[in-house]
């Protein structure tokens, strides 16, 4: 469906993406994970066909985008980082504008642009000026002006930008919606929790460099631990972590406050052994839970550093 | 072609949607129109034209120098007013008196004298505020003038030119060195005013009409405008309607590039980018649409003179049509040009207010380009403005046929070309990512 190749961009001495390369199949969800200035969105605009690669390639259904007229961009329907609309007209305006550049017009564009307001639950808005929206319903109108011309993929770029968290749950409900339908949706996004809800797989981007390409399956097998048990000690004071690490199922260990947590490949396996060993040695404890490694560990494992600090 | 009215379609409603702006952005050339309008030959009809204040100073206090001072009060276009030099010089300083004319001791014997025998001449001077040039021409002209007469009249029929006639009688006869050719012609000449004079007293008041009133400009005139008919008036709101007209566009041209240029920035233009819409389409619509809103301000700035001022298109309809429509076609290919050619907005904005503005003064919109010197007249033909106002003059008060607007219709949409070619070359199609 879509694959990009060893893509490449420089502006000037500066390299913003270097061999970039993943695919996308119908239906799927790929999310491009990185911090800001990692090569996302230019690596969205040359999906979108707004940038030339300086070497590499991008093929949507086997076919590169030749031209600003070429029909292959139909294919493909662009949500923009930044609010691309108009505040001074009414959502159905602007829907009927941007309908109207995919050569829809009159009644051709009834029908997608009621759909598309339907979706994003903007209906009973249509006739309101935009201006007057709030942030969360116009990244929703953002996203239904991207469907009109009803394309195979989408290209979200940072579709959750500034908006509530309420308006949050509506977009994603909304791709999740587009999702069913058979939609391959590309977004990019720096929240690992945005990232581990939508998409099938990910695709890790750090100074302009795929670092990672998998599912969050594969993803989390990266890691040292796949499990992280934490039990609040009721006495922590000369406990040593070093001694627990000597269970052949402990794969590491740390002490913060009255806090261990301990890392384990096996919850089911390691969990009985450590506790049983804890209540042999006279450590008691009062609660115990299990954590399962989210991205932002999966990223800081990968890099070094922090994504949210990146 | 549903994109292309899309793209055109949604400029206008973004343009008309801004009720305020559109209600402004017409209000303000009108206003200025109508003041210009008014200053530069708009008023009609026995509205006075101001006076220019003119302070005279007689250090001579001779029948002579109070003539003159009379009859330059009877000229109607000064406000004449007795003043000292002090306090003339210091009114002059002050921008209160445009000039000054001081008469000097002995000026009219002097004056007389050198009418007659070519003795040295008495010097007027004048004094005068140097941001009056073109009143200053006038004072002299009209001084000119006061002083032939007043001489000449005291000379033939005046006291003083009595006498003088006498004395002078008496200098030819007593002076041995002159030839007597010289002697004879100057005695007759001399002797004839005598005797014209004597016959005058004889003859007593009822000739005194032939010669009292000196001598005078030999001739008058009979000043007759020509403009697009007989009996038609010039209308100084035809030009300044068509300048402020042109001034207002140029400046919404920019206001165009400008737009286009935070677009660029903009996730707007991302989404029309990602649009399969070719280049020419992108730039090609909106100076489509640029064009209608420029024609659009014309024709309101035009509507409005014709019902208020009463400005008439004496010319061809179409030519005045024509040119409107290929300034407004150079004006949208201006602002693309300057989306072009900008960097930033900040930047873009400043120099190109500055070429508009550059293009409205030497393309006479403000005032009419006869009144630049020779060689800036002849620069400005390449001025895209300069023959947008000839053209609109042309085909307005001034009543040319269709003809006389090809010349700046062609001009101009060879500009239209020039300014479309360079954005669309120069024009940086890429967002950076």
């Amino acid at each position: 469906m879509l694959e990009v190749k060893g893509v490449t961009k420089r502006y000037g001495k500066l390299i913003a993406v270097t061999d970039v390369s993943f695919r996308a199949d119908y239906g799927e969800t790929i999310g491009l994970l990185g911090p800001n200035g990692a090569g996302k969105t230019t690596t969205v605009s040359i999906v979108a066909g707004l940038l030339s690669p300086d070497s590499g390639e991008v093929l949507i259904e086997g076919k590169q985008v030749k031209s600003d007229t070429d029909p292959v961009k139909l294919k493909v329907g662009l949500v923009p980082q930044d609010m691309a609309l108009y505040d001074q007209l009414s959502a159905r305006d602007n829907l009927v504008f941007f309908a109207a550049l995919y050569s829809l017009g009159g009644a051709r564009a009834r029908q997608p642009i009621a759909e598309a307001l339907n979706l994003v639950g903007l209906s009973d808005r249509a006739g309101s000026k935009v201006g007057t929206f709030s942030g969360g319903m116009k990244r929703r109108l953002n996203l239904a002006a991207a469907l009109l011309h009803d394309p195979q993929i989408l290209l979200l770029d940072e579709p959750t930008v500034g908006v509530d968290p309420q308006s949050r749950n509506a977009i994603f409900e909304n791709l999740e919606s587009l999702k069913k339908r058979g939609k391959t949706l590309i977004y990019t996004t720096h929240y690992m929790e945005e990232a581990e809800r939508l998409c099938d797989r990910i695709v890790i981007i750090d100074h302009g460099k795929v670092i990672a390409d998998d599912t969050l399956q594969g993803l989390h097998k990266l890691l040292p631990v796949t499990n992280v048990i934490a039990i609040e000690l009721d006495h922590a004071d000369g406990f040593k972590k070093e001694q627990i690490m000597a269970l052949p199922s402990v794969k590491s260990a740390e002490l913060e406050q009255s806090t261990l947590r301990v890392g384990v490949h096996d919850l089911s396996r390691g969990a009985p052994g450590i506790l049983r060993w804890l209540s042999e040695n006279g450590h008691s404890y009062r609660h115990v839970s299990s954590e399962q490694p989210d991205l932002e560990t999966v990223f800081l494992t990968l890099t070094g550093r922090s994504l949210r600090d990146s | 072609m549903i994109p292309f009215l899309a793209l055109v379609r949604k400029d206008l409603k973004l343009f008309f949607n801004d009720r305020k702006a559109v209600v402004v952005g017409m209000l303000v050339p009108i206003v200025l129109a109508s003041f210009f309008g008014y200053l530069f030959g708009g008023q009609k009809g026995d509205a006075e034209t101001s006076k220019v204040p003119v302070l005279v100073i007689d250090q001579d206090g001779s029948d002579v120098s109070r003539g003159l001072i009379t009859q330059l009060g009877s000229d109607k276009n000064l406000d004449v007013k007795p003043s000292t030099l002090d306090a003339a010089r210091e009114a002059v300083r002050k921008g209160k008196a445009t000039a000054a004319i001081v008469i000097p001791r002995d000026f009219g014997r002097d004056a007389g004298h050198a009418l007659f025998t070519g003795a040295a001449k008495p010097e007027v001077g004048v004094l005068y505020d140097p941001s009056h040039n073109v009143e200053l021409g006038m004072v002299k002209g009209i001084l000119s003038g006061a002083v032939m007469q007043t001489v000449s009249k005291e000379m033939f029929t005046g006291r003083s030119g009595r006498e003088m006639v006498n004395e002078s009688l008496a200098q030819v006869d007593n002076n041995p060195q002159l030839p007597a050719e010289d002697r004879k012609a100057l005695r007759d000449l001399l002797g004839g005013v005598k005797e014209l004079n004597e016959q005058r007293d004889r003859e007593g008041a009822s000739r005194q009409g032939e010669l009292s009133g000196g001598l005078s400009m030999p001739y008058e005139t009979r000043e007759q405008p020509i403009t697009s008919g007989q009996d038609v008036e010039y209308n100084g709101y035809a030009h300044s309607f068509g300048g402020m007209g042109v001034q207002f566009i140029l400046f919404m041209g920019l206001d165009v590039g400008i737009a286009l240029l935070m677009l660029r920035q903009s996730g707007l233009w991302q989404r029309l980018r990602a649009a399969p819409l070719s280049r020419t389409m992108l730039l090609g619509s909106r100076a489509v649409s640029a064009s209608l809103i420029a024609g659009f301000i014309l024709l309101v700035l035009f509507g409005f003179a014709r019902v208020v001022f009463g400005v008439h298109i004496r010319g061809s309809f179409a030519g005045f049509v024509g040119v409107c429509a290929a300034f407004s076609l150079m004006t949208a290919a201006f602002g693309l040009m300057v989306a072009a050619l900008g960097e930033t907005v900040e930047a873009t904005r400043g120099y190109s207010i500055m070429a508009t503005l550059i293009m409205v003064m030497l393309g006479g919109a403000w005032v009419p380009t006869f009144i630049f010197p020779k060689w800036l007249q002849k620069l400005t033909v390449i001025i895209p403005t300069r023959w947008a106002m000839d053209g609109l003059d042309g085909m307005t008060w001034r009543g040319l046929g269709f003809s006389s607007a090809l010349a700046p219709i062609g001009v101009l949409l060879f500009f239209s070309v020039l300014f479309g070619v360079v954005a669309v070359m120069r024009f940086r199609w890429r967002t950076e990512g």
